[in-house]
This record gives structure tokens, sequence and C-alpha cells, in this order.
């Protein structure tokens, strides 16, 4: 065991340092920077075009005094709930009550989604089936309002300040719950994507029959399983650093998230402890499919379909942020590909920490178990041919050595 | 003492038998040869020796542990398809190598300059590999799997792609570990190697081994070939002759009979035959081969592979 370790370690050094003091290694850091600005100028422009976009207008074909009562309602009732929850009002000429409602509504030059007609005891909303739906409550509630003007006299409310409140943290600790599980996701599909295509070299350069004959292939997969994970905790602390960077410039511009259940401190620990755990069970995963395959195109066709599973994962494990106790949520905690994500969850709503250490041991035996299984896997169908890597011909092609192909 | 015992090893892919039921013994100290045509199941007998692959049946023995990988700090090892970190250097490959079979790192980096020096490759220690020529990545590697001082070396064609010059220093540096007590094996399609070098070979054939022992045994399973030129052709001393013999004008080619060569020699001057030429040749490692392993597997043997038209 020991050797293995102190085998590991020397792969794991050679690793580390090749990975890291390569150039690849830069522009890796840089990577995450793109889709941020993608992002970024993308939200930008949409809430650019939001803004642009006009909003629907409802056409008044009322009498001018009830047109009058109602955009003076609108206006009260806008100061209180908000102008963007109320249907924008337009005034037409009385001579429109004369034309009908279909021909305002299908003339362009208006611009009309709705056209509210009737008196304001018995308003007549003509629209399609839409408009109709979104604002019906609202112009009901505006032609009582303006029906009533002067004895509905809005109160001043009274507004008392507290820190938390029971239903509230419920509420925002899914908050946090749901963020963490998201961030723990994109860094470890960022980062343990890469751990795919970590043997190639080695099988492409012929070098790994010299480890295999060296130390046991265990500490093959050991060694560089842990050189990406330090790799990939590199990339972690210096896109924290940028990011606490930019947060620090943005001040209160960003949002912060509520406090989980378990305190900020002990979150943390367990976030980087669950990101490593997430981290170990999908690399070793990756590197026992990557290592059966022999070139870098079977490592791209591979990486589709593996990604897609992680995403279901992921979406199950997002699913049981609210179902915590539910035998779905259980079982989310259990599987060893969901655990990280639905135990951070936990970590987040629930202060019991005693879970956390059975799930963190049960999560490192699954990973010694992935582990074995590929070690055994590569034995088995790598090393076959006179050439390290090298599928023997047997009349037909095999895809990573395991699935008969036709040739 | 057996350097490496192994007793009926099998290994079979996807229905095929590569390795057949092989045994060896390779005593301790010695140069030994494992003779094949590719494909014979030398490369796969090796890595089931070394604990790289585990045989489906049979036992193996390698320094004395049946565990050939606990014993890996003693071995040297230098595959048959060459291969090394491009971005690493050259004394840093060395040094990684031996660390890998238990070196602390900075004595084996030392230790790594100093054969790089001996091999006149000093200059070349902070280069990265992918800046050598490919014999001096070869040197490089071949450095990195004798850098711990191994007890047992174990090369796989290692004299593929090879030009003479660097075959030659392969030789000697095969032969230098010899003489501190190192024992090595090495497999090769080369029979002219493998009769310089060694003391013992192994042939193998489809998997299975058609002769272990001394090569001076192989060479004596076949007797001395005569070459006889003579001035007449008639005389007594005809009946001295085999009469297999195989008669070129004055020249006959025989095998020497089982009385030996006195009674010829003495039949043919007394019988005055008029000897002009006369030799008696030990057969070849080569024709030793052909006559233990077939001429079909002498012929695949004497087929250059790929890398030897390189």
């Amino acid at each position: 065991m020991i050797e293995t370790i102190r085998a590991a370690f020397v792969i794991g050094r050679r690793d580390f340092t090749a990975i890291i003091f390569s150039k690849a290694f830069f522009f890796f850091l840089l990577g995450p920077m793109f889709p941020l600005l993608v992002g970024g100028a993308a939200g930008l422009l949409g809430g650019q075009v939001a803004r642009d976009i006009d909003r629907p207008v409802v056409g008044v074909a009322m009498s001018a005094e009830d047109s009058r009562q109602l955009l003076a309602a609108r206006s009260t009732l806008a100061a209180q709930v908000g102008e963007r929850r109320l249907p924008e009002l337009k005034q037409l000429a009385q001579s429109a009550r004369d034309v009908p409602p279909e021909k305002l509504l299908d003339d362009k030059a208006n611009g009309l989604a709705a056209v509210l007609g009737g008196t304001l005891q018995k308003p007549v909303l003509t629209g399609t089936r839409g408009p109709i739906e979104s604002y019906q409550g609202e112009v009901a509630m505006l032609s009582a309002f303006a029906k009533n003007a002067d004895a509905m006299v809005l109160p001043t409310v009274e507004t008392r300040l507290v820190e938390r409140s029971a239903g509230n943290e419920k509420q925002k600790r899914l908050v946090t719950a749901q963020a963490t599980q998201v961030l723990l996701f994109i860094l470890t599909m960022l980062l343990a994507g890469m751990v795919l295509s970590n043997l190639v070299e080695e099988k492409a350069n012929k070098i790994i029959e010299i480890l295999a004959a060296a130390v046991p292939m265990d500490a093959v997969f050991l060694g560089k399983l842990f050189a990406m994970l330090a790799m990939a905790f590199v990339g972690i602390a210096v896109w924290a650093t940028v990011g606490f960077g930019l947060a620090n410039l943005s001040g209160p511009a960003l949002p912060s998230l509520p406090t989980p259940a378990v305190g900020w401190p002990i979150f943390v620990l367990l976030g980087v402890v669950y990101f490593t755990m997430a981290y170990l069970i999908l690399g070793s995963l990756f590197l026992g499919i990557g290592a059966m395959a022999a070139t870098v195109r079977e490592v791209q066709t591979l990486s589709m379909p593996v990604t897609m599973a992680q995403l279901i994962n992921f979406f199950l494990a997002m699913y049981t942020v609210t179902k915590m106790g539910e035998p779905i949520e259980l079982f989310a905690c259990l599987f060893p590909f969901t655990s990280p994500f639905a135990m951070i969850s936990r970590a987040a709503q629930d202060a019991t920490l005693w879970p956390h250490l059975l799930a963190v041991a049960w999560q490192a035996l699954f990973v010694l178990i992935i582990l074995r299984v590929g070690v055994y896997l590569f034995r088995r169908n790598v090393m076959k041919s006179g050439s390290a890597g090298r599928i023997k011909d047997t009349g037909g092609k095999k895809l990573f050595g395991l699935v008969k192909l036709p040739g | 003492m057996h350097a490496i015992e192994a007793r009926g090893l099998v290994k079979q892919f996807d229905g095929f038998r590569a390795v057949d039921g092989i045994d060896l013994n390779v005593p301790e100290g010695s140069i030994y040869g494992i003779l094949g045509p590719n494909g014979a199941g030398k490369t796969t007998t090796i890595r089931m020796l070394l604990g790289i692959i585990d045989p489906d049946e049979g036992t193996r023995t390698l320094l004395g542990s049946d565990r050939p990988l606990s014993q890996s700090k003693l071995v040297g090892y230098l595959p048959e398809e060459r291969g090394l970190y491009q971005s690493m250097r050259a004394a840093d490959t060395i040094a990684f190598m031996g660390a890998l079979r238990g070196m602390p790192l900075k004595e084996a980096e030392q230790r790594g300059r100093e054969l790089m020096e001996e091999a006149g490759l000093g200059y070349a220690a902070d280069r990265q590999i992918r800046q050598l020529s490919k014999g001096m990545a070869q040197t490089v590697q071949l450095l990195g799997t004798i850098v711990h001082d191994p007890k047992l070396i174990v090369l796989d064609e290692p004299f593929s792609g090879l030009d003479a010059l660097n075959q030659a220093k392969l030789e000697r540096m095969i032969r230098a570990q010899a003489e501190r007590g190192v024992t090595i094996i090495f497999s090769t399609h080369v029979i002219a190697h493998a009769e310089r070098l060694c003391e013992r070979i192994a042939i193998i054939a489809k998997g299975k081994v058609s002769f272990d022992g001394l090569v001076s045994t192989a060479r004596d399973r076949l007797r001395p070939q005569v070459h006889l030129e003579t001035e007449n052709l008639d005389g007594p001393w005809r009946k001295t002759i085999p009469a297999d013999a195989r008669q070129e004008g004055n020249w006959w080619h025989f095998t020497l009979p089982d009385s030996g060569a006195e009674p010829l020699l003495t039949a043919l001057v007394e019988g005055k035959a008029g000897v002009k030429s006369l030799s008696i040749e030990r057969p070849g490692l080569h024709d030793a081969f052909v006559a233990i392993a077939g001429e079909d597997t002498a012929a695949e043997m004497d087929a250059p592979t790929a890398e030897d038209l390189l």
C-alpha cells in the first residue's frame, strides 16, 4: 500500500509539473473567462432587447370621464405595486368608441394588444386569448379602483425589519443549496473532463508499458487522478482570486447568499470536500473509460455521452433540493454520482453533520471501486499485443477494446 | 539459482493462444536470448514474466518472488516500442524512470547525469526529449533502464531501429552489465545478436518453446559440416565419403561422420585423394535454429520488420 502511494506520488508529481508548466495550462485558466464574457455580453444584449421591446398596450375606448378615472387609478396603483405589474393603457379618441374593437386591433398604426370598452361598471375587454388572460384581473381591479377612487384611500404601511424568519430562511437556504450545486457541477464538469484524455499521451508515446512494468497500475491511475485534482485546485484558486477581486470591485451589486444551515465555515469546508469527491468519482470513471480509448478521437467520441449522463445526474440532484427526507432525496444522497451534489444541498438546509461523514466515506469507497475496475479492464483489454495500447486485430475492430465492430 | 522461472505459462487473447504453455529457466548472471519471429509470443511472455499482465495459466517467479511487480526495484525494462515524454528534459526522464523504480529523485537525477556523461551525452542532459535525435532518445531510455543498478535487465527487441553503430554500443553495454553480474534477458528476431551475446537461449515459435538451453547445446544438435576439394575424383578414399554427400565438380560437401575427423583424414591421405582444401565447420546458431524451429519459422525470422527498414 505504502509502495503504491509512493509510486502514485512519483507519477502524480510528474503529471502535475508537466501540466502546470505547460502553455496549455495558461489557456486552460483563461478558458472560463470566455463563457463568462460571452454570457455577460449576451445578458447585456438580452436586457437591452427586452427594454427596447414595447410592452403590450391596452387601448381604452370608454367615455371620456371613465377613461380619465381609469388612467388616474392606474397611475395611483402603479406607484404602489410597480409600473410593470399593470398593463399599459392608451386612451383612444372618442370616435374610436364607434369603431368595432376588432378593427381597432387590426389597425397596425394603433399597435394595440387589446381594447377595453364598455363602462367602469361593466368593462368589456376585446383581444386575443393571451392578452385577455393576462389582463382580465388587472382590468377588473383598475375598474373597481377607478369607480371608487375617492372611497379607496391606500393606507401607509408601517414596516418593521427583522433579521430572519423561519419560513423565509428555509426558502432562502434553497437558493444557497442550488447555487452551490450549480457551482460544484460546473467546476466538476469543467475540470474532470480533462481526465478522459489523461492516459492517451502515455499510450500514444508507449510510456504506459514502462509505467506498468515499474509500478502497480493502481498507482498510475491514482497518481494521475490526484495530479489532475491538484491541477484543478490550482485552477480554482486562480479563478477564485480573480472572482473575489471582481466581486470587491463590483461591491454590493453582487447578491449575497443566505447563510447555510451548518454555517459558512463548515459549509465551505464541506464544499471543498464534496467537490473533491465529485471530482474523484467522475475523474476515476473518466480515467477508466479514457484508458480504454486508444486515440484522441475515441476520447472525443466518449465525452458527449459521458457529459450527458452527468447532466442527468445533476438534474436529479437539483430536483431533490426541495425534497429533503423524501425517498428520492435519500436515493440521490446514496447514489455515488449524485451523492456529493445532494449532500452539499443537505448541508445548506440541515445542520446535522454525521451524515456527511458517512457520505464521504461511502463516496471514497466508491472511488476506490471504480479505480480497481478501471485498472482491471485496462490490464485485461489494453496490454494485449506486441504494441502497447494497440488492440489486437482479430478480424474486426474493437471500440475501446470492449465492443467488437464489424471490420 | 534462477533469476526467472516459468512453468506452463498460457495467455489467450480473444480465444487466440498467444502463449501456449511456455517453460523457461533463466540462470542468474547469464545473458539469455529469447528468439522467435514476430508474433511468436515473445513480448507477451516478457509481459507475463514482469507482471505487466497475468497469465491465464501457469506460474512464474522473478528473482524468487511470484509477485513480479514486488521486485520491480531490482528490474530494468526496455519495452519493444520505445516512448518518452516529449516535453521532459533528458536528465529528468532518467531521474523519473529511476524514481519509478524506487530511487530518491535527487539521487536518480544525479546518477542520470553521470550516466549521460559516461555515454557522451552530458551536453544534452537539459534538452527536451523532442529536441534529441532518435538514437539519442533511445540511449536516454536505455540509461533510464539501468539508472537504478538493477539485478535483472529485460530488453524487448533492443536492437530494433538502431543503426549499426548504436547496435554495437548496445552490445557493449549488455556485456558490461553482464560483467557486473547482472542477469540480462533480451528478445530478438535477429539470430546474429543472440549468437554474439548469449550463453543461453530460448527459441519460441507459435507461442511454444522449441528449445531452452545453452547456445552450444543448440549448435551441437547438428553435426559439423565438411567442405572438401580434391584433385582426383575417384579412388579407394571415396568409401569414406558419405553416400548423401553433395558433389559440385571437385568439391564435396557432407556432414562429418560419427567416427570423427581423424579416420576421414587418414583415408583421404592414404587413398591419395589429392586434398587441395578441407574445412570442417561447426554449424552456426542459424543452422541450429532452422533445425530446431523449421524452415518456415526461420524464414519469418529473416524477414525484416518495419523498424528494421527505417
